[in-house]
């Protein structure tokens, strides 16, 4: 469906020249919700606003639904664009036309004409349920309210693309979730390959299938979502992995108790989908002669299976809990020493 | 009244506020058409937009400084060969125009620039990713989306070219400014010239409250 090959883009500045996207190569397949990470700086922007020709690659190709959008121009491209929607952190909504009226702009500029147009917003309206906001105009709309005009803004000439450029950033936990669930319907419903860009593993975590980490304008990992939180290869995909199952006072806590205990060690398990239904922490206590205190757990759902993250620590005779420690890591799940007592 | 204004033909008067009025209209018409092309050259030639062209910007930005920085006492002046070209005379309402056009154009052009920069660029980005050519874009994103500025930038515009048609009334261009110079100054008829700035406030208070009332009512932000 889109494919990047060896796309670089540079832009000259004043202190040189600036490689934004270095070397990049992907493939996004029909159907999938395609998860793109990084920090401020790190290029994904770029390269989204490379699958629509918002910028062109300074070398290399960029292919959407078999067209090259790194070389078309003109009325071909503008053409192609009606196939690859957009939506934005800032909404980028007409504040001088009505809900229908900024729905009814795609239309108009693809040459929909008025009852059909009519009829084609009303859709539009019910799929993201706007209804009895027609007539408002977006001053008097709420963040999410916005970005599902932005959203149905988006699908009005039914693209096959959908590119989400940090499209929940600038909401509030609830409302990103909320939208992130409307993106998960459209994708079902219409078949519709997402591509989006976020600095939130939430996101990522919620509702993609696949993931790429991006890193000073390289892919430095890329993976299905839950390998890569399984098993995050690069130090600041476990960054990322650790804002979702991490939470802050994790590490403040197991501070505090081996400063408490000096024997014993912390350790943390990861469970991935199957795993996590096995009576671990029952069996370990059986097996071996040792206390087991549990600091922390979590379970969080990804699109493609559950994902659970424990913090425990085993207290008793330093041999025992080398044993215990060995046991865990013969139960197929993830085993991280956190550190030593 | 005639015990207050001795002096004052009120027939005349209202004469002279006709040409003041006429002088304003079509000024402001031609100034608010022009002014829009102008700045919306200024706009998109400008660097990073649709039609980046630093030659075609630079040459319209000085022609605009020029035509702006111009006392307009001088611009008159200046502009007599060109009138007395276009028009065959320099006296008369119609023989002001020229220069309150080319007064006040480049100084609305100025505003509409600024009303347009002041438009997101998301907004502009996110028409172009949906496939909008860049015509679509002026009149269906630029032009809505600044309209509140436009209107009240020629607005404040209308309001300078009232003075400037007085301006233009002092060297023979009929209207008000005429009838106060010829009449209030030469002859030190006062009371013609507090006529004159009455009815000149009125108007100018009129144009002002017709402006607000319509920013108010297109303005949706």
């Amino acid at each position: 469906m889109i494919s990047i090959k060896n796309v670089r883009k540079v832009f000259p500045s004043k202190q040189g020249q600036l490689t934004a996207v270095d070397d990049v190569t992907l493939e996004i397949k029909e159907g999938e919700i395609f998860g793109v990470i990084g920090y401020s700086g790190a290029g994904k922007s770029t390269l989204i606003r490379m699958l629509n020709g918002l910028e062109l690659p300074t070398k290399g190709t960029v292919t959407v639904a078999s067209r090259e959008i790194s070389k078309i121009k003109g009325s071909e491209l503008r053409k192609a664009r009606q196939e690859i929607s957009m939506i934005f952190q800032h909404f980028n909504l007409l504040w001088s036309r009505s809900v229908s009226e900024n729905i009814a702009f795609p239309l108009e500029i693809a040459g929909v004409k008025g009852p059909q147009r009519k009829k084609r917003v009303a859709e539009l309206i019910k799929l993201v349920g706007l209804e009895g906001k027609e007539n408002a105009y977006p001053s008097q709309l709420s963040g999410g309210q916005k970005q599902r005009v932005g959203i149905a803004r988006a699908l009005a000439n039914n693209p096959k693309v959908l590119l989400c450029d940090e499209a929940t950033s600038a909401l509030d936990p609830q409302t990103t979730d909320s939208i992130l669930d409307l993106l998960v319907d459209i994708n079902q419903r219409l078949g519709l390959t997402i591509v989006l860009i976020t600095h939130e593993m939430h996101v990522i975590r919620k509702i993609c299938h696949r993931v790429a980490v991006m890193e000073s304008g390289k892919v430095v990992e890329i993976g299905s979502v839950l390998d890569v939180f399984r098993n995050p290869q690069q130090p600041i995909t476990k960054r990322f992995v650790q804002q979702v199952t991490e939470p802050e006072d994790t590490k403040e806590t197991a501070e505090h108790l081996l400063e408490q205990y000096d024997s014993g060690q912390i350790v943390q398990l990861t469970f991935i989908g199957d795993s996590a239904e096995q009576p671990v922490i029952t069996n370990l206590i059986r097996h071996s002669n040792v206390n087991v205190n549990i600091l922390q757990g979590k379970i969080s759902q990804t699109q493609s299976g559950s994902y659970g993250t424990l913090f425990i620590h085993i207290d008793g005779d330093d041999q025992e809990v080398d044993k215990a420690v060995d046991f865990i890591r013969s139960q197929q799940v993830g085993v991280e020493v956190v550190s030593h007592g | 009244m005639d015990k207050y204004f001795p002096n004052v033909d009120w027939l005349m008067m209202w004469d002279a506020t006709k040409q003041t009025l006429y002088m304003t209209g079509i000024s402001v018409l031609v100034t608010f058409i022009l002014g829009i092309l102008l700045g919306m050259l200024l706009f998109l030639t400008a660097k990073g937009n649709m039609w980046e062209n630093k030659p075609i910007n630079t040459v319209i930005a000085a022609i605009v400084n020029i035509f702006r920085s111009i006392p307009f006492i001088i611009l008159i002046v200046l502009l007599i060969p060109f009138t007395t070209f276009l028009l065959g005379t320099m006296i008369g309402e119609a023989a002001a125009l020229p220069a309150l056009i080319v007064g006040a154009a480049p100084f609305y052009a100025r505003m509409v620039e600024i009303g347009l920069r002041e438009i997101d660029k998301g907004v502009i980005e996110a028409a172009k990713s949906m496939g909008a050519t860049t015509w679509t874009i002026i009149w269906k994103v630029l032009l809505p989306e600044s309209l509140p500025a436009l209107i009240s930038g020629i607005t404040v515009t209308a309001i300078a070219l009232v003075g400037y048609t007085a301006m233009a009334g002092a060297i023979g261009a009929g209207g008000l400014g005429n009838l106060a110079y010829n009449y209030g100054y030469q002859r030190n008829q006062n009371d013609v010239t507090v006529a004159a700035t009455v009815i000149i406030l009125i108007i100018v208070f009129v144009i002002q409250f017709i402006g607000d009332l319509i920013t108010s009512k297109i303005d949706k932000r």
